[in-house]
């Protein structure tokens, strides 16, 4: 019988999550797997906060909680919660009820609901993106039906910013046009604007009506501090404009698997923001009708009992803290070998990731004479390392530079 | 917060500066983040921008959703929240089944972590699904021809399915019953796949217009997709028979176009998850390539959790190789994983025999509540009803809903104004949502909608 799928290609594996896949089929005691951005102890594994567990145990222990659909732009509490969070408990955009917060599938989920929001109801249907970013976001927005253009960011030369590059490109950009800005901790490259540059841009955006669309994936992973974390976007909010946010609990609370984030759009005035969340409602209904009680109930719980939220902030510090030693000791470890070239960025860069620079024939080098598995780009998750495995790393890293240099 | 004008289209700003000390961002704690202990804050406010989305209208309510809305704000003491199909007890609360208890407890005890799961979901979870809706050991499943994955229960899962069809079958239309679930043709126009409707309801006899359905699906276009519902049809309640199932399944084969199943209620109709699921097996019976769209809202009472799956029987194993691929790649930019804690509740509920014969019990008792209250309304009406109206529409239908036949706006108006009785306006009702107690209220409101509202 001649199958209807015949014209269906077989697809490759995602780049980022394949790179887990390939790690899992390696029987190398000698595996390391610094693919995709999930955290890990030092022993390696991964972590469910103490702080989630118990918030997990009041849920499923309370007789009266039942599982009937919540509604279709998710808890109400969660939503609050989470605008607080971000923006800051005293933001005038939220006392003066100027946000639409929508609960969503984490950042996936938020980005993707956003940018279907855009294209139905914004002027401007092209996104500018930083030049590197996170490989899902060209597909998230092109799926949405907008068109990507990109903006320089990650100078390899300096493997840090090209601020220059990224003030030509908005300033060229059209009026209105959407731009894509990673709060804190820019995923691939861990390079961040400094406050000043931030400010720049600023400016410089709302000249020319640019609708920032903030990416909040790391808010107080990146720094140790969720206030710190949360500037740029506070202060875009501060200046009266608008824009739209998508945060994730998944690092930040460890909740991935449940896909717990939210979608919030800062607006001009509380009746634009009724409307836009009426609006956001129809883009969610046919998608998957309402969101997943689960995760956001964890997290509702947790910002609600300001006991469990300080024991957050003191568990998110230790995974912080924890990364920035793993960054110090491979900084050391290279410097140790005489690995040749400049690998301060190392240090300097922030958050799970580092983009160490390498190519793609170093990196497969890498995973074929290393076991270390990675994304091709360069890009590591400082997160899947310890202790133990900085000096493999190392050695890998000094062997695909010296040999292949 | 001072406030300035931006001048529009300059670059050069007038900035008010302001004593840094006095400007408090987030929390009291916060400092600001500038570096530089001489630079003073700068602050605006756009004062005269309009908003980029001025010219939003505010969107109408769900129109099955905003039915519970509707109803939490009504007050009077006689209310009835016949709207959205959500399982009640008899004391009309919800209910989360005690072996869904159970299976969370196991899973707390057991301390799984909160991993991401593959794109296309828990593995287990897959297996069981799959098992359950084809039966284990069946052939589509040795021969390892079926592909799926986790989705975001019925809505979700169909949601998926609608991109592929979109992408791989441009042009294709599907064609749903007449009426259907109000969401279907949602998902189709937000994935831009075009629909047409084949007849399925006649209000006349308030029963299947099996030979219109027939014609209209032999009328579409050869390769179209055809909608149906595997049980218990939303909103009318009404299955065609074993025999009509046989003569769709002849006409589907005969014009070379594709079933796609919808299958949000198997155990939940008969009470029995074998029998609620012989139309889809006897499709797969005639080694047909089709779609299946599960869901476990109703069946294991996990709403909230969003937890379902899209099925793609395939001609192979090597198509369904491809078609997964697929499917994953059009979920990974959707929401890149779908969420764990349904699917693990399944998983464990369906792996372990206790639990699953603890399931299948708790199964039953709801699908005996719902027809044990169609009984009480049908007697409460022939009672109560001296027309000689012929009310046993009401027990040839199965599931949660029945279509009154009071779908003229008007009646549906006075249930709710008059009799505060709330249900949508294509005169559907959820049965699970009726007690037995309120049977004879519900009567009296049906029947005075009925006779006295035109």
């Amino acid at each position: 019988m001649d199958s209807v799928f015949s014209n269906v290609a077989r697809a490759p594996e995602d780049p980022i999550l394949g790179v887990t896949v390939a790690y899992n089929n390696d029987p190398s005691p000698v595996k390391i797997n610094l693919g995709v951005g999930a955290y890990r102890t030092e022993e390696g594994k991964p972590l469910v906060l103490d702080v989630v567990r118990k918030a997990e145990q009041l849920l499923v222990n309370d007789p009266s909680r039942v599982k009937e659909y919540i509604p279709i732009v998710g808890i109400a509490d969660f939503n609050k919660l989470s605008a607080k969070l971000i923006l800051g408990a005293d933001s005038p955009a939220i006392k003066e009820n100027r946000v639409a917060t929508i609960q969503c599938l984490s950042g996936t989920g938020s980005l993707r609901v956003g940018a279907e929001f855009l294209k139905k109801h914004y002027h401007q249907s092209v996104i500018y993106i930083p030049k590197p970013t996170w490989g899902n976001h060209p597909k998230v927005f092109n799926l949405a039906g907008l068109s990507v253009e990109y903006f320089r960011y990650y100078d390899p030369a300096t493997r840090g910013l090209d601020f220059k590059g990224l003030l030509e490109d908005l300033g060229a950009a059209p009026s209105g046009a959407i731009v894509l800005l990673h709060a804190c901790a820019h995923n691939p490259t861990g390079v961040d604007p400094t406050s000043e540059q931030w400010e720049q841009i600023r400016q410089l955006m709302r000249s020319k009506s640019l609708l920032p669309f903030f990416d909040s994936a790391y808010q107080g992973f990146a720094s140790g501090s969720l206030d710190t974390d949360a500037q740029s976007v506070r202060t875009f909010v501060a200046d009266g404009g608008e824009c739209l946010i998508a945060q994730s609990y998944a690092k930040n609370m460890g909740l991935y698997g449940e896909r717990v984030g939210a979608l919030s759009i800062v607006c001009k005035s509380a009746d634009v923001a009724s409307k836009v969340e009426s609006q956001v409602k129809l883009v969610v209904r046919p998608m998957y009708s309402s969101p997943p009680i689960h995760g956001a109930s964890i997290v509702a719980t947790i910002l609600k009992s300001s006991d469990m939220y300080n024991n957050w902030t003191i568990e998110l510090k230790e995974m912080a803290d924890r990364i920035k030693s793993m960054r110090q000791q491979l900084f050391e470890a290279i410097q140790a070998r005489g690995t040749p070239g400049d690998w301060s960025h190392i240090i300097k860069q922030i958050g799970m990731f580092t983009f160490t620079g390498l190519n793609k024939e170093q990196v497969e080098f890498m995973t074929q004479e290393f076991h270390i598995y990675m994304t091709s780009d360069g890009r590591i998750s400082m997160a899947g390392l310890s202790s133990k495995t900085v000096p493999h790393l190392a050695d890998a890293m000094h062997a695909a530079v010296t040999r292949l240099g | 917060m001072a406030s300035s004008m931006l001048s529009l289209g300059s670059t050069s700003l007038l900035p008010r500066e302001i004593n840094k000390d006095k400007l408090k961002l987030g929390t009291s704690n916060s400092k600001p983040f500038l570096k530089a202990k001489s630079f003073s804050r700068v602050t605006m406010t756009v004062a005269v921008k309009p908003s980029r989305f001025e010219g939003i209208t505010m969107a109408p309510p769900d129109p099955i959703l905003g039915v519970s809305e509707a109803f939490k704000a009504d007050n009077n003491e006689m209310k009835l929240n016949l709207g959205v199909g959500a399982y009640r007890t008899e004391e009309l609360q919800p209910y989360v089944l005690n072996v869904v208890k159970k299976a969370e407890n196991l899973m707390l005890e057991r301390g799984d972590n909160k991993e991401y799961l593959p794109i296309e979901g828990l593995a287990a979870f897959n297996k069981a699904t799959a098992e359950l809706l084809f039966g284990a050991g069946h052939p589509v499943i040795k021969e390892q021809r079926v592909a799926t994955i986790q989705g975001l229960s019925g809505t979700g899962s169909l949601r998926l399915a609608a991109a592929l069809i979109e992408r791989y079958f441009p042009g294709a239309k599907v064609v749903i019953s007449s009426p259907t679930w109000g969401n279907h043709k949602n998902i189709f126009n937000d994935a831009k796949v075009p629909w047409s409707e084949y007849r399925y309801y006649d209000p006349k006899t308030i029963g299947l217009d099996f030979e219109g359905m027939i014609a209209d699906i032999k009328e579409a276009p050869e390769g179209s997709f055809i909608l149906l519902h595997g049980c218990a049809h939303n909103p009318t309640g009404i299955d065609p028979t074993p025999e009509q199932w046989v003569k769709i399944a002849d006409v589907i084969q005969e014009k070379n176009h594709i079933p796609f199943f919808d299958v949000a209620y198997q155990g939940f109709a008969s009470g029995s998850l074998d029998e609620d699921a012989a139309s889809v097996r006897l499709f797969a019976e005639r080694g047909m390539e089709f779609f299946v769209a599960q869901s476990y809202s109703k069946n294991l009472g996990l709403y909230a959790e969003r937890i379902g799956a899209i099925n793609v029987v395939c001609s192979s194993a090597d198509a369904a190789t491809r078609v997964k691929s697929q499917l994953k790649r059009i979920a990974r930019p959707m929401y890149s994983n779908p969420p764990v804690h349904g699917a693990r509740i399944v998983a464990n509920v369906v792996g372990d025999a206790t639990m699953f014969s603890e399931w299948k019990a708790e199964m039953e008792m709801m699908a005996g509540r719902i027809k044990t209250v169609r009984q009480e309304l049908y007697d409460s009406l022939v009672s109560k009803d001296k027309s000689g109206k012929d009310w046993s529409f009401i027990l040839k239908q199965i599931g949660m809903f029945s279509f009154t036949g009071l779908n003229k706006a008007q009646q549906s108006d006075n249930m709710t104004d008059k009799w505060h009785v709330y249900m949508t306006k294509d005169g559907r009702i959820s049965l699970a949502g009726l007690s037995l107690a309120k049977c004879e209220y519900l009567a009296d409101a049906i029947i005075d909608s009925y006779h006295n509202v035109s």
